[in-house]
């Protein structure tokens, strides 16, 4: 068994080891193990030694003082968060994290220069639809976790052999297990390219892609690319705000008298994020270094730093932990952590400042691919039907659902499952 | 000698900074745990050796991001610049030097509106001297002000006149420093505002001018808005001047056609400063609470304290590349290690908050109607342009557009400000 220690950059003063197996490598047909096509047996191990001191640092966080008001509207209220924060540094366990994608089989390709991890899991059944599913910020391939059984093993999961999928999920440029992006260049559109590329170096010349936050966005530069075979697109979080109503967004006037009951929904949920929600973006969108130094170095600050988000954007009231286990939303902070990627993640936000809800600036009018879309109820806005249809012309399936939020895959994986199985139907 | 401590909040968990005030110098018998008498107690800092201890190790255990992948500034504070802070932090810098320095100053704690309000007050020894209040803002603190002490009150040996003399009154914000950190809501600056005005009722002055920058400008112009009868008048040093048209196009995007060239100069400026600028201020005015990370990192802080504006950074860069600029390397520190040390990171954040809940511009005219002295230094986040000014505060009494100088104008050009502030305030003594 060959082994080798991948070292994420020179300058990382705690680094990590990820060892590698080559043993079990599907590897694609024509190459070896050196050329930066192989592809490579993946697995994690993270050496105690960091385990411990990421246990002692959570331990030595020095706190701020408490917030002044009794809703969550400062941010991360101090006491549920010391709770969470102290049950990091006493009960979690990485190593379950680690066994569950050890149980996976996860592989590392170069492409366009830069290692690119995947989780790719074959279906037993015959024709399978491969679907390479993308993850956002902050989340990860964990938030992926939860729907690989439901879609490569239909039957065991209520559905039927001709439901299933190939999966393969990549984590992107910069964030966990992929390499980070040394120079700039790397937003949606490159990545949707590699993403292809990907795809075809797997040996898949028919599939489809999935994706919801950052995963939304790449997924739409892939069906505006339109490479050959790619059937199709199923995105959660679509890009489907009108020209006329971004502009109205912009200027901060009241939703137009003329919109529809759902339209003054999601005008009034846009709304609410550009003034009250958006910051984590701006700070990211235009000086992700500032903010690094802070999540790099502290546990906890990166911890409240995506727990907010995933308090604001799960169907939970505001209360993550109703629709994920502490244990859930700990192993995407973790690995966040171990792979200390908060600065490689939020360039991705330098790198596209482009509004993601937007059709004039995602160019949704130029996807030519058949689309599909499901709205969830607690996602940052509703896309309604009438401005969906709009936004993407090939629309062949829209669906409102009642339950699940941004993290729709993570929260109701298996809501999320069947939406998969409904969108693609028609195009396997 | 009677001790007694400080204990900034008791909701700190780890960390808590103790400070030693000693009343034997009290101009005040009250004991301070009457704290709601109007006792003026007397101060000093003295921060226990392990606090200092516990911020070297934890610079020298930082766990580094990455570095910027572009060669500019772009993406933000860059790498070799807070890893030359680093080093200095960790070999060089000495916090006992910013002690003394301070001890050395006549400090104080009075509690005011229920809040512990520290303050430096030097008085001069030239009869007549006009008494002045002078408000730091964020990211900066006392420290930002004490250069300009000994120029403004004994104006003698700094190449003034004895009638251009100051009585100097240097408060530390709320939330900030060593003052008290409010647990309710509701400190506005309008509310500090106030709070200053009881400060110089307290110390028994008459007839007193203010001064400020960044929130120290807010302040003072909400301390004129209340026109106290002893306030004969305010300098700003960031004077908020936009006036709405201006504004408007900022938000739209459409630059207005017949700017003068002062005017174009503030508009580009305060584009720039909107369009790439404006995240730290989104962040803490909407999501304070969510930084844990500056309060558990003394790096994270550093960085989030070095990014200002753009300008400010670039000089403190060029600071820890080598160059001698206002500023030295121990000035950046002391700032940043106060707010460490105090524990302040989120507190003084509020200030944000408290304010983004009113929905006003920051650079939005308040019509302050008694008289205002602008300087106008040109590395500002905007350069007040004359004719802005003139219609922002009709009365105007003092306009001067500086050569050199930017957002922390008197830590960096105490020269320079202490001649404004003597300038600007001559009509009004």
């Amino acid at each position: 068994m060959k082994q080798f220690k991948q070292i994420l950059s020179p300058i990382i003063l705690a680094t990590m080891t990820f060892q590698t197996t080559a043993t079990h490598a599907q590897g694609g047909p024509n190459t070896t193990n050196n050329a930066p096509e192989a592809i490579r047996a993946f697995q994690v191990h993270v050496p105690d030694a960091d385990l411990a001191e990421l246990k002692q640092r959570i331990n030595a966080t020095r706190w701020p003082i408490q917030e002044t008001v009794s809703d969550r509207s400062q941010g991360v209220k101090l006491e549920g968060f010391q709770q969470l924060v102290q049950y990091w540094g006493t009960a979690y366990d990485w190593r379950k994290a680690e066994a569950k994608l050890n149980a996976l089989p996860q592989f590392i390709t170069n492409i366009d220069g830069l290692d690119i991890h995947f989780i790719q899991v074959k279906s037993k059944h015959k024709n399978a639809l491969p679907i390479i599913v993308t993850h956002g910020w902050p989340g990860s391939i964990f938030e992926q976790l939860k729907i690989i059984g439901p879609l490569t093993d239909p039957t065991a999961y209520g559905g039927k052999a001709e439901d299933a999928f190939d999966v393969i999920i990549p984590s992107m440029p910069g964030y966990g297990f992929s390499g980070k992006p040394t120079a700039t260049g790397w937003g949606p559109d490159r990545m949707a390219k590699a993403w292809d590329v990907l795809m075809k170096r797997l040996g898949y010349t028919r599939y489809v892609a999935q994706g919801g936050d950052w995963g939304a966005v790449v997924s739409d530069a892939m069906g505006r690319q339109a490479p050959k075979g790619l059937l199709g697109i199923h995105v959660n979080m679509p890009a489907t705000v009108p020209a006329d109503i971004a502009q109205a967004l912009k200027s901060g006037l009241p939703a137009p008298a003329s919109l529809s009951a759902k339209e003054k929904k999601a005008y009034e949920s846009m709304n609410d994020l550009y003034t009250r929600g958006g910051a984590y973006a701006g700070i990211m969108v235009t000086r992700p270094q500032t903010l690094a130094y802070g999540l790099s170095d502290s546990p906890s600050g990166l911890a409240a730093f995506y727990y907010d988000k995933f308090n604001d954007w799960t169907y939970s009231g505001g209360d993550a932990a109703k629709v994920l286990s502490k244990d859930d939303m700990l192993d995407d902070i973790t690995l966040y952590w171990l792979t200390n990627t908060s600065a490689s993640s939020s360039q991705l936000y330098w790198e596209n400042n482009n509004n993601n809800f937007n059709v004039v600036e995602q160019r949704t009018r130029e996807i030519k691919v058949p689309v599909a879309v499901t709205v969830f109820p607690g996602e940052i806005y509703q896309a309604p039907k009438t401005w969906t249809e709009k936004a993407y012309p090939n629309l062949i399936y829209y669906h409102e659902v009642n339950n699940g939020g941004h993290f729709a895959a993570w929260e109701q994986p298996q809501l999320f499952a069947e939406e998969l199985r409904a969108a693609f139907k028609t195009l396997r | 000698m009677k001790k007694s401590k400080n204990i900034l909040t008791n909701t700190m968990v780890a960390g808590a900074i103790m400070m030693q005030s000693t009343l034997g110098n009290a101009q005040s018998v009250a004991p301070a745990s009457l704290s709601s008498e109007p006792t003026i107690r007397p101060f000093q800092v003295k921060v226990p050796a392990k606090k200092l201890e516990d911020l070297k190790r934890r610079i020298l255990a930082t766990q580094w991001p990455e570095p910027e992948n572009v060669k500019d500034a772009s993406q933000g504070v860059q790498y070799a610049t807070m890893q030359a802070l680093a080093k200095y932090w960790t070999t060089s810098y000495d916090w006992r030097n910013m002690e003394a320095k301070l001890n050395a100053l006549p400090q104080f704690v009075t509690t005011i509106d229920g809040v512990d309000i520290h303050f430096i007050h030097v008085r001069s020894k030239h009869k007549n001297a006009l008494p002045v209040i002078i408000t730091h803002g964020w990211p900066g603190s006392i420290i930002e002000q004490m250069k300009v002490i000994g120029p403004l009150t004994d104006p003698t040996a700094y190449g003034g006149k004895a009638e251009d003399a100051f009585d100097v009154v240097i408060p530390s914000l709320p939330g900030h420093g060593f003052s008290g950190k409010p647990t309710e809501l509701g400190w506005t600056a309008a509310r500090i505002a106030k709070a200053w005005i009881e400060l110089m009722n307290r110390l028994g002055y008459k007839k007193y001018v203010a001064q400020g920058g960044d929130w120290g400008n807010a302040v003072t112009e909400l301390m004129a808005l209340q026109t106290p009868p002893g306030l004969v008048g305010i300098h700003t040093n960031m004077a908020a001047t936009v006036p709405a048209d201006i504004a408007k196009a900022l938000s739209t995007g459409v630059k207005p056609a017949d700017l003068s060239p002062d005017e174009k100069n503030a508009y580009e400026q305060l584009d720039y400063f909107y369009k790439t600028g404006l995240g730290y201020a989104n962040e803490m005015g909407l999501r304070p609470q969510t930084l844990y990370g500056i309060a558990d990192s003394p790096i994270g802080l550093a960085a989030w304290m070095l990014d200002h504006d753009a300008r400010s950074y670039a000089l403190i860069a060029r600071v820890f590349a080598g160059e001698t600029e206002g500023l030295t390397k121990d000035d950046i520190i002391d700032n940043i290690t106060l707010y460490w040390l105090t524990n302040t990171a989120v507190s003084s954040a509020r200030l944000y908050w408290e304010t983004f809940q009113a929905k006003a511009g920051f650079f939005d005219p308040r019509n302050v109607t008694i008289p205002v002295a602008v300087s106008a230094f040109p590395d500002e986040i905007y350069a007040a342009p004359k004719s802005w000014a003139e219609k922002a505060y009709p009365h105007l009494i003092y306009f001067n557009k500086l050569e050199k100088g930017g957002h922390f104008a008197a830590w960096e050009q105490p020269t320079l400000f202490t001649q404004e502030l003597r300038a600007a305030f001559k009509s009004l003594r």
